[in-house]
């Protein structure tokens, strides 16, 4: 088995509003010093193969097709577990 | 004519729809369920709003990735007309049938109310009954309405007239782009607008400045045999 974790998050230059909001919220949490914030997801993966090339091939289609919209986002996949 | 209409769980705006179609055609649609890999010989294909599967990952994207979405694809790249609608809007988008991707309101806020829009392309099959820069009222009920594209894709859209739809007279809602509210294919035949033109087809509504975009659609309206 593989585990994977593939993180999404916007791409520079596209507004997040909710990274905006959370920034706000952790200023009057009265964090100092925080600079921007982005929000992003994070996909934890697994796979029923022990073969690494298959699993990544595998995962980056899997972002092309659903899990990131490459029209706004872009993702990563990293293999956390063989 | 014959329409019909696409249905997938967690949509709430399809009775309205299939009401407004009925009622402008003569003639219910036929509702085509999300996993049927047919759709019938219509003149018309229409997604209407709400939230399918609950906006679950990104709004629309679950819902674009149906089974009859690929017999959608075939049917609009054979030339048939349709309007996707707030979330039919978001999935258009997400089949990639549409350019560009819609976001979380720039407010955060769910904005429901009425806008004002601007009619940027009048010569488009959806449009021809109206005046080019005509001003018209429409109802918007939104969370995810804020249109982003990248420069390139913006200066398309623009340049090809693909652009319908602008939020006028400083009404834009949502934080969209350009204050893009709808655009249509670059071939003219697919409309996505965030705005609910079904619900205001009938006087009792409170006017009927949406409904020529359905009688445009369906070839009902003098002007739309022109375009």
């Amino acid at each position: 088995m593989t585990t994977a974790r593939i993180v999404v998050t916007l791409k520079n230059g596209v507004l997040d509003p909710q990274g905006k909001a959370i920034e706000g919220a952790l200023g009057t949490l009265n964090f100092q010093g925080v600079g921007k914030v982005r929000q992003g997801k994070v996909f934890d993966v697994e796979l029923d193969t022990k073969d690494r090339a298959k699993a990544e091939s595998d995962l980056n289609a899997m972002c092309e097709k659903l899990l990131a919209n490459t029209v706004i986002e872009d993702y990563a996949v990293e293999i956390v577990e063989e | 004519m014959r329409t019909a209409v696409i249905l997938l769980p967690g949509l709430n705006r399809d009775r309205d729809m299939i009401a407004a179609i009925t009622k402008i055609s003569g003639k219910p649609p036929v509702t085509v369920w999300q996993t049927e890999t047919e759709i019938p010989n219509v003149d018309l294909i229409v997604i209407p709003g709400g939230f399918s599967y609950g906006d679950y990952l990104r709004c629309g994207a679950i819902g674009a990735r149906m089974p009859v979405m690929e017999a959608l694809r075939k049917k609009a790249e054979a030339g048939v007309r349709v309007i996707g609608v707030c979330n039919g809007f978001q999935i258009l988008l997400e089949t990639g049938l549409l350019p560009g991707a819609l976001m979380r309101n720039a407010s955060l806020k769910f904005v429901c109310r009425e806008v004002k829009l601007e009619v940027t392309n009048a010569g488009t099959p959806f449009t021809a009954s109206y005046r080019q820069g005509e001003i018209i009222r429409c109802p918007v009920a939104h969370h995810d309405g804020n249109y982003f594209a990248d420069g390139e894709t913006l200066a398309r859209l623009n340049g090809n007239g693909q652009v319908v739809f602008r939020y006028a007279e400083g009404s834009n809602p949502n934080g969209s782009i350009e204050d893009i509210a709808g655009i249509v294919s670059e071939a003219g035949n697919v409309l996505g607008l965030m705005p609910h033109p079904e619900n205001l087809i009938e006087t009792a509504h409170g006017g009927t400045d949406g409904r020529g975009i359905f009688e445009n659609a369906l070839g009902l309206s003098d002007l739309a045999g022109a375009a």
